[in-house]
């Protein structure tokens, strides 16, 4: 239900009754097919704020390209809803889709539980008048530039002044825009995604123009993600790209180029001031506009900030039972962390709800397959127009009637939108009343609407594997706007060689493979013990393998967070929860010898203290965690005054009395870490040194505590601590990578002190710090036995050797490999909420998988044919999945595809000398066809 | 499918139909969003063709491998232009080549019939993953090529040798040999592709399956000599 608001909210979890009013569109949804004939006719523009107001839309118009529906709609800016004045846009309309009559329409619901994903809202930098923001032309919000850089956007992709139009050459963006703040209209937290998102808009820029001169002013680079700090190199290292670390503010504008000054100031050169074509606000991330209502209409409680107030140890959990949340309304997060809580708090839903799962779906019936195997193939062509997208470059007609020309075509035509539910249907029905048995759509790329049209001909009897995509749009019209006539040739070439294809395809069955319901869980910390009761709680048996005596991991050692959470008090009650459930099975001290199999029908063998165990899963979870760098530099090791931050941590849990007599602490972040040999940052060491510093003033406020840090990495509200920090007087100074601290131990008028030398940048000068005790923040690292684990689970390692997601964004916690998912720190170093977070997350996309009892494989898999094979075992040495084995015949060892294992990549048939093994659906013969078709005289045209 | 899943036999059926330029886009290297990495595989196999084309006369240029992402289309197309630009700079397959138009057919047909030979053969390097790009550079030389062309092997059964066993013939993957039992073993030189599945298969004590190497292939035996003698 999209044009959707929330009036109000009764009852309790697993029985609220929300009433929800459906704005009118004034377009009726079921008809509009997202032509945009409307759009072209309105004669009412106005400023488009999906374009951040930079370009113009109508009255009517469909959000943005990519909308789901991809349907028009009527604002207020309408004539006649104004004024009763303009009706063009009903004249126009082909399908009788505009609808002046409608009404707002009161919609009543009954849900069991409600996921609130109310996003943010970017700072707005008109609040203050130093930015310039609004009063210079070519001063802009990255939000604005983000629209400038995209092919959508105002000038459909090309970055250009507002004063001129002309393209900026020298670019500037100025970070921490509204955040890092306590000033009036700012924040004090982190945006946490800034620094890295002013990263991708330079490496943008400089794909767009590669002599463009990029400056980022910066604070800290936070650049505390998985990857970030590669990506962060990279775009460093981009000729023309400058880091400059300095608070700036924005002078003038000169008047003849409009070009605006920026005054700043390094240690070397002092203040100075410089021109830019264009400036770029790095703007951070403020809760929803309508937060207080939306508190008010869910009854939920909201922090400090605006945002959500959550659980401690449950990001996900409101102050309402039944009501969880998604996203950045916990608080600034990116777009990974918010498919996290996306999927977790699906599974909490889950958990909610498990008593009714499955009692309101209905089984998709599709009508019984026709064989046609033996029959001449009777194709179909249908030529979409894609609204104006294709018709507008290519000669649709024309193409149409060339296809027509074709040996074995019995129909071809066009569609305004096939895949609109009515061109769908008319497909459906041209199938059954021309027989035909193969159908390709010429459209879009398959990467999209392939399942659909799969469907749609599943509707008319026909195996999914007889349809064949033309890509006449990303391949064609987009790529060639200016030259339709050539445009129109290659549509036409490609259709053609989609037809060749067409002949040679065969039906192909994908598996039903048996879900087995239990699950395996690899590491019992905090992660994994999560994502064992997430899951135990829906019901399923679940294996929780532990290599130590005892449950808990890394998290046994650390006492307290920044937040104040009691990490024992909250670990004890966790492990407890895991024992008393029935159905989670605990093995301790174990090793995983062997894992076998695949989604759905795993066997694992577990050496434990319960002795050699074989478990039988259907889905494995890896929650291995990390371990902590033993430092071998600043004197680690041989002096015992110098500890890593968690030995720091149990003396001060302990009231040491090392530590409460220490006059003088020092801690030195980024040991082990962002070096040659781990390119990373351990993301949480900041806020862990800033913990212990705190914990030490409150014990003793003494005491003088020294950070040396390279950059404070303390992202969204941690940064809150670092302020307390820095106003309890703990010192930070920065120190670089090619002047690290030295420490050496020395006697100090009678006393044994470490002393620590370092240049001070602020000083210009070289200082001595005499101290107690030196802690170092010791880098997270991945477990020597992540290469064995990836190695028997047949998953894949990220460069620095944290297992590797199968998509960043859009696949967070799962593997590659099906069936296979992934939390917690194994990932790679992270907080423990976000560890909750995560494990919950993993424990939804298991419960997605548990409640199938079937799982679908696809049928396009390698297929070896036997008497062809001469077993020279190139194919299996090619797959990467393991999914062929030799087997013993009568003519000696042949190879056999696993369907299961196999995952379609073709690299075995590539390699095999015989043509032995075929990828089905893209088998020698369907590619050679395709290749000869792309020659048109090597074509036999009908007449 | 994956762009390792392109075939040599893919890159020279174009050029035999006539077409100027082949273009392989590829994932980002060491981006692969699985663990099959497959197109440090569609590289060699790139490299091996240019080298073949090198040999056989046709200007390497006009095969291109570029790595990009889904969301690269700037990159794709700047990469595409830049290769159209360079194909046409070339002109029409053959003009700017070494071929001769009339050795052009016969020179892609014995490489089209070599293609699982050299599969054969280059198995180990074609299956290479090296760290980078970089790493691919002398992967296969110049003088590699030479002699994979020079020495190709034939097979020929020794009809003195051979028993009539039936075994070579059986195990043949692309059934080259013909004979029944009693009658001497022939192996059809065109459809063979040497694959030495026969070579293995002959029994140790015959041993009726010799190697060429560079040198003619005796004709085959008439049909109507080859009925076997047995003798007592």
């Amino acid at each position: 239900m999209t044009y959707t608001e929330v009036d109000s909210v009764e009852g309790e979890a697993g029985a609220f009754k929300v009433t929800l009013t459906k704005k009118p569109r004034y377009i009726i949804e079921d008809k509009c097919v997202g032509c945009t004939a409307c759009v072209e006719a309105c004669p009412v523009k106005f400023p488009d704020p999906f374009n951040q107001e930079i370009s113009n839309n109508k009255a009517v118009h469909i959000y943005y390209s990519q909308a789901v529906p991809l349907v028009a709609y009527i604002d207020e800016s309408c004539l006649y809803l104004k004024e009763k004045k303009c009706f063009i846009c009903k004249a126009v309309c082909q399908n009788d889709a505009v609808d002046f009559s409608q009404m707002p329409e009161k919609v009543e619901i009954e849900v069991g539980a409600i996921l609130l994903s109310p996003g943010m809202e970017p700072f707005d930098p008109k609040l203050r008048d130093e930015y310039g923001y609004g009063t210079f032309e070519n001063v802009v919000t990255s939000m604005d530039y983000e629209r400038l850089l995209c092919a959508t956007g105002p000038y459909e992709g090309e970055i250009l002044r507002a004063s001129d139009k002309k393209h900026p050459h020298k670019v500037a963006w100025i970070q921490c825009v509204g955040s890092r703040q306590v000033i009036e209209g700012g924040n004090s937290y982190c945006s946490a995604v800034c620094c890295t998102y002013a990263q991708k808009q330079v490496i943008l820029t400089k794909d767009h123009d590669a002599d463009a001169e990029c400056t980022i002013f910066h604070n800290d680079i936070r650049a505390y993600g998985k990857d970030f700090e590669r990506f962060y190199e990279r775009t460093a290292n981009y000729p023309g790209v400058r880091f400059i670390r300095s608070y700036v503010s924005i002078g003038r504008e000169i008047p003849e180029s409009k070009n605006v000054t920026i005054r700043y100031s390094t240690y070397e050169d002092g203040v100075q001031e410089e021109e830019f074509d264009m400036v770029v606000l790095s703007v951070g991330l403020n809760p929803p506009i309508e937060f207080k209502d939306l508190a008010d209409k869910f009854d939920i409680e909201l922090n400090s900030h605006g945002f959500c107030k959550t659980n401690l140890v449950n990001p996900m959990e409101t102050s309402r039972p039944g009501v969880f949340i998604s996203g950045a309304f916990q608080g600034p997060v990116d777009i990974p962390e918010s498919v996290y809580t996306a999927s977790g708090a699906g599974s909490q839903c889950g958990t909610l709800l498990d008593h009714r799962r499955g009692k309101l779906t209905t089984e998709r019936v599709y009508p019984p397959e026709r064989d046609v195997t033996g029959e001449e193939p009777r194709i179909g062509v249908f030529v979409c127009h894609c609204g104006a997208n294709i018709s507008r470059v290519v000669d649709v007609p024309s193409t149409v009637e060339y296809c027509l020309t074709l040996p074995n075509v019995v129909h071809a035509q066009q569609q305004l939108f096939s895949c609109a539910t009515n061109c769908a249907k008319e497909i459906t029905d041209t199938i059954e009343e021309k027989g035909l048995n193969r159908v390709i759509v010429a459209a879009c790329s398959p990467r999209t609407l392939e399942p659909l049209f799969w469907d749609t001909v599943r509707e008319g009897g026909l195996n999914p594997y007889y349809f064949e995509m033309a890509n006449i749009r990303e391949h064609c019209s987009w790529v060639h706007a200016k030259e339709p006539e050539e445009a129109t040739q290659k549509a036409q070439d490609i259709t053609r060689s989609s037809i060749a294809r067409s002949r040679h395809l065969e039906p192909l069955t994908q598996i039903d493979l048996p879900v087995d319901k239990r699950v395996l869980v690899v590491g019992g910390g905090i992660a994994g013990m999560t994502c064992a009761l997430s899951i135990a709680e829906q019901g399923h048996e679940v294996h929780l393998v532990e290599k130590d005596k005892d449950l808990g991991g890394l998290a046994r050692r650390i006492h307290h967070t920044l937040d104040g959470l009691d990490v024992q008090a909250y670990l004890n009650d966790l492990i407890r929860k895991v024992y008393k459930n029935p159905l989670v099975h605990v093995y301790h001290d174990a090793t995983i010898n062997e894992a076998a199999g695949y989604i759905g029908n795993f066997e694992t063998t577990v050496t434990s203290e319960l002795g050699i165990s074989k478990i039988i899963h259907g889905a494995t979870v890896i929650a291995t965690g990390v371990d902590v760098y033993q430092p071998t530099e600043y004197l680690y090791g041989e002096d015992d005054r110098v500890m890593t931050h968690i030995e720091l941590e149990e003396l001060i849990t302990d009231r040491d009395e090392r530590v409460t007599n220490a006059k003088s602490v020092v801690m030195i972040q980024c040991v082990g870490c962002r070096n040659e040999d781990r390119n990373y940052c351990s993301r949480v060491c900041c806020s862990e040194s800033i913990k212990n510093a705190l914990l030490l003033k409150e014990l003793n406020p003494e005491t003088d505590v020294y950070i040396l840090f390279r950059d404070v990495r303390t992202y969204g509200y941690l940064e809150d601590h670092y302020r307390e920090a820095a106003n309890q007087n703990v010192r930070f100074i920065r120190y670089e990578p090619d002047e690290k601290p030295e420490i050496e131990a020395v006697v100090e008028e009678g006393q044994p002190v470490l002393r620590v030398t370092l240049p001070d940048y602020v000083l210009g000068q070289k200082i001595a710090i005499d101290a107690d005790i030196v802690m170092l923040a010791a880098a997270a690292i991945p477990p020597e036995g992540n290469k064995g684990l990836a190695q028997l689970f047949t998953v894949a390692l990220s460069p620095d050797n944290f297992f590797k997601e199968a998509h960043v964004k859009l696949r967070p916690v799962e593997f590659a490999a099906d069936g296979v998912y992934l939390c917690g720190t194994a990932h790679y170093p992270k907080l423990i909420p976000e560890a909750i977070s995560q494990a919950y997350a993993a424990a939804g996309r298991v419960l997605t998988l548990l409640s199938h009892d079937t799982v679908v494989a696809s049928g396009s898999v390698c297929e070896v044919e036997e008497k062809k094979c001469i077993g020279c075992g190139e194919c299996i040495s090619a797959c990467t999945y393991g999914a062929i084995e030799f087997e013993d015949t009568k003519q000696g060892k042949k190879a056999k595809v696993n369907p299961v294992l196999c995952k379609g990549d073709g690299l075995c048939n590539a390699k095999c000398p015989t043509g032995a093994i075929q990828l089905k659906h893209f088998t020698d013969e369907e590619i050679l066809s395709q290749i000869d078709a792309l020659v048109p005289a090597l074509v036999e045209v009908s007449s | 499918m994956c762009s390792g899943r392109v075939d040599p036999a893919f890159i020279f059926r174009a050029f035999a139909n006539g077409v100027d330029g082949v273009f392989i886009g590829g994932c980002r290297l060491n981006e692969c969003n699985y663990i099959t990495h497959g197109n440090y595989v569609a590289l060699a196999t790139v490299l091996l063709c240019r080298r073949i084309m090198e040999h056989i006369g046709i200007n390497p240029e006009r095969l291109s491998i570029e790595f990009m992402s889904a969301g690269e289309g700037n990159v794709f197309t700047e990469e595409v232009d830049k290769f159209v630009k360079s194909v046409k700079g070339l002109g029409p397959l053959g003009t700017s080549d070494e071929i001769d138009e009339d050795q052009f057919r016969s020179k892609l047909d014995l490489v089209t019939n070599l293609i699982p030979y050299i599969k054969i053969v280059k198995a180990e390097k074609l299956s290479s993953r090296l760290e980078n790009e970089e790493e691919y550079d002398g992967l296969f030389t110049s003088e590699e090529i030479e002699e994979l062309f020079n020495e190709v092997v034939s097979y020929y059964i020794d009809p003195d040798r051979c028993k009539a066993c039936m075994i070579c013939a059986r195990k043949c993957p692309v059934e080259a040999i013909e004979g029944g039992k009693g009658l001497i073993h022939v192996i059809d030189q065109d459809k063979c592709i040497k694959c030495n599945t026969c070579f293995e298969a002959c029994p140790e004590k015959f041993a009726a399956v010799q190697k060429i190497v560079s040198e003619p292939v005796p004709p085959p035996l008439p049909e109507d000599a080859r009925m076997l003698v047995r003798e007592k």
